[in-house]
């Protein structure tokens, strides 16, 4: 084959990869997209496997059919619930992979043509493979503590020490340094003391990230391994990867900013960590009255409601009680009670996991609503049944300018007629502080499991 | 223009071009389908196999047909993992009338 028409043929790819993002935008355009999508990889394999310069196969096969089978079966057996963990798995994948074609790039530039005239790497080479070998390898190891703290390996809570700033500032001037040496010489020793920085700040900048703010790192995550794939695409002059690096890495940009904009925080507050477990609470609240209720209070009031609001949370993706929340709004709809479900941006830990979740469940996704699209609909609505969810309705971000989700959009729960809550305790949320819906006098508090909770009302219907 | 333009600006133009492209796409995406957004990028951007293949595949194995036969696993794995895990979950999603949604 040509270069001209292996140039072609990866230009269709790319189309492809843009009509399988395009195909997003609606659930029912979404799966063919996907086939497009499997097809323009097809094409960028398939095409370079018949480029005269690979000329032994087996491993190439043996790479293929052993990491097919391992993507294959992880695809088909894991739980919606662990999606965020998946993601995150994946993109530590793609960053080390970028790791590797820079290093193998390094070894063996006449492969690739990067060779200049004086039989070294081309210095724009040089730049843009330590570019892209460094962002992947940030990407490789800040996805794996991603993954560590959704995964529950390691403590969500954001580490924070003294001083952690000023050593991620020196971490990144030496790594800036050893970057310089590598353009100025193309020196391997220097390519691996970057390599081996960026995976320590990968590390050092993840981990004073809380767990709630996991859905900025998972996006953000997601962007930078766009990046890496598009420095490597530049150092060896591919454009299939430079324009499928740059679709990557804007599409997670642009996660990364609607889940900051859904807790109204700006994305260096998020990255600079510390945020949450702050032990800002107030501890008059244990004084506090609430109306406390049981399941068959909960079945009475919901049966007799005209409408119902479901508000999950992450809380309901812990408990595993999505299964049993379709059948009660399955009975309510039975018994002639109009169901909704509100979802907050940054509900579960990566952007969109609700939906999922519910989906699950087969829960249909027309019943399901986006904050913007249902939050006048509070008003009109008998009975808000949060589950799992805290600080996505908590009317102090409305009220109090000096609370640390001041701001932030909230779902207006508070606004329907009862409000019922099912949380284990009156622990405070992720935000570290008392949330005033549950001392409400239409508020009524189920103090449960989310699942058990949800069973015992089944029954009660 | 006398001399030839360096080829890493058509380069950088696609580059360029390409993220106003992604930047377009990606806000048109229907919000409840975020999650597989993310793992169908995390698919496509596993094309840096295109990179791996020509490392793994010259006619005698060297450090660089290593690197690039782990590099075509990993990759690998994040294409087959990230396309069969985005297509259970658009499946999973449903309308009312318990048929999967098709276009407006």
């Amino acid at each position: 084959m040509t270069a001209d028409l292996a140039a072609l043929a990866y230009l269709v790819a790319a189309v492809c990869f843009i009509l399988a993002l395009k195909g997003l935008s609606a659930p029912g355009s979404s799966r063919r997209g996907n086939l497009i999508g499997m097809i323009g990889m097809v094409i960028a394999v398939a095409v370079t496997i018949a480029d005269p310069s690979v000329m032994s196969y087996w491993w190439i096969i043996g790479g293929l059919v052993i990491g097919g089978a391992i993507g294959t079966a992880i695809a088909f057996n894991i739980r919606m619930t662990a999606m965020p963990q998946l993601v995150a798995a994946f993109h530590s994948l793609v960053g080390l992979a970028a790791v590797l074609v820079a290093a193998a790039a390094l070894y063996s530039p006449e492969a690739y043509g990067i060779v200049g005239a004086d039989g070294a790497i081309r210095l724009a080479s040089r730049i843009e493979m330590i570019l892209g070998m460094a962002i992947g390898a940030v990407t490789f190891s800040g996805s794996v503590v991603a993954f560590a703290k959704l995964q529950g390996l390691v403590s969500g809570a954001p580490m924070v020490f003294r001083g952690q700033h000023l050593l991620n500032l020196l971490i990144g001037l030496v790594m800036a340094a050893a970057g310089v040496w590598f353009a100025a010489n193309g020196n391997a020793s220097a390519f691996w003391v970057v390599a081996a920085l960026a995976f320590l700040i990968g590390v050092t900048l993840i981990v004073p990230i809380g767990g709630a703010d996991m859905p900025v790192v998972v996006s953000m995550l997601n962007s930078y391994s766009g990046w890496a794939a598009a420095g490597i695409g530049f150092t060896l002059e591919n454009e299939l990867l430079i324009i499928t690096g740059a679709l990557v890495g804007s599409s997670g940009a642009i996660l990364s900013y609607i889940m900051c904009k859904g807790m109204n925080r700006s994305f260096f507050n998020v990255i600079l960590g510390g945020f949450g477990g702050s032990g800002s609470v107030d501890t008059t609240a244990g004084q506090r009255k609430v109306n406390q209720g049981s399941a068959d209070d909960a079945a009475f009031i919901l049966q007799n409601a005209r409408k119902a609001i479901i508000v999950p949370g992450y809380g309901m993706a812990v408990a595993q009680a999505q299964h049993a929340l379709r059948d009660m709004a399955d009975k309510l709809k039975d018994n002639g009670v109009e169901v909704a479900y509100a979802i907050h941006p940054v509900a579960g830990r990566m952007p969109g996991h609700m939906n999922v979740l519910l989906a699950e469940a087969n829960i249909p996704y027309d019943e399901v609503f986006e904050l913007e699209e249902i939050n006048s609909q509070f008003a009109t609505a008998d009975v808000a049944f949060v589950i799992g969810a805290n600080d996505v309705c908590n009317p102090l971000a409305k009220t109090d300018p000096a609370c640390p989700i001041a701001g932030m959009p909230v779902l207006n729960a508070e606004n329907a007629a009862a409000v019922m809550v099912v949380k284990r305790s009156l622990s405070p949320g992720y935000a570290g502080i008392d949330n005033p819906l549950f001392y409400r006098d239409n508020t009524m508090m189920l103090f449960a499991d989310a699942r058990k909770m949800v069973e015992d009302i089944v029954k009660g219907l | 223009m006398e001399a030839a333009v360096d080829p890493l600006f058509f380069r950088l133009t696609i580059f360029v071009l390409a993220i106003f492209v992604g930047y377009h796409v990606v806000w048109a995406v229907t919000p409840a389908l975020h999650t597989p957004l993310m793992s169908v990028t995390n698919a496509i951007s596993s094309v840096i196999i295109v990179g791996a293949l020509i490392a793994a595949g010259p006619a005698g194995m060297d450090l660089s047909g290593v690197l690039g036969f782990i590099a075509v696993t990993l990759a690998a794995i994040n294409i087959f993992g990230g396309f069969a895990v985005t297509q259970r979950m658009l499946e999973m999603f449903r309308r009312k009338d318990g048929a999967r949604g098709q276009d407006p």
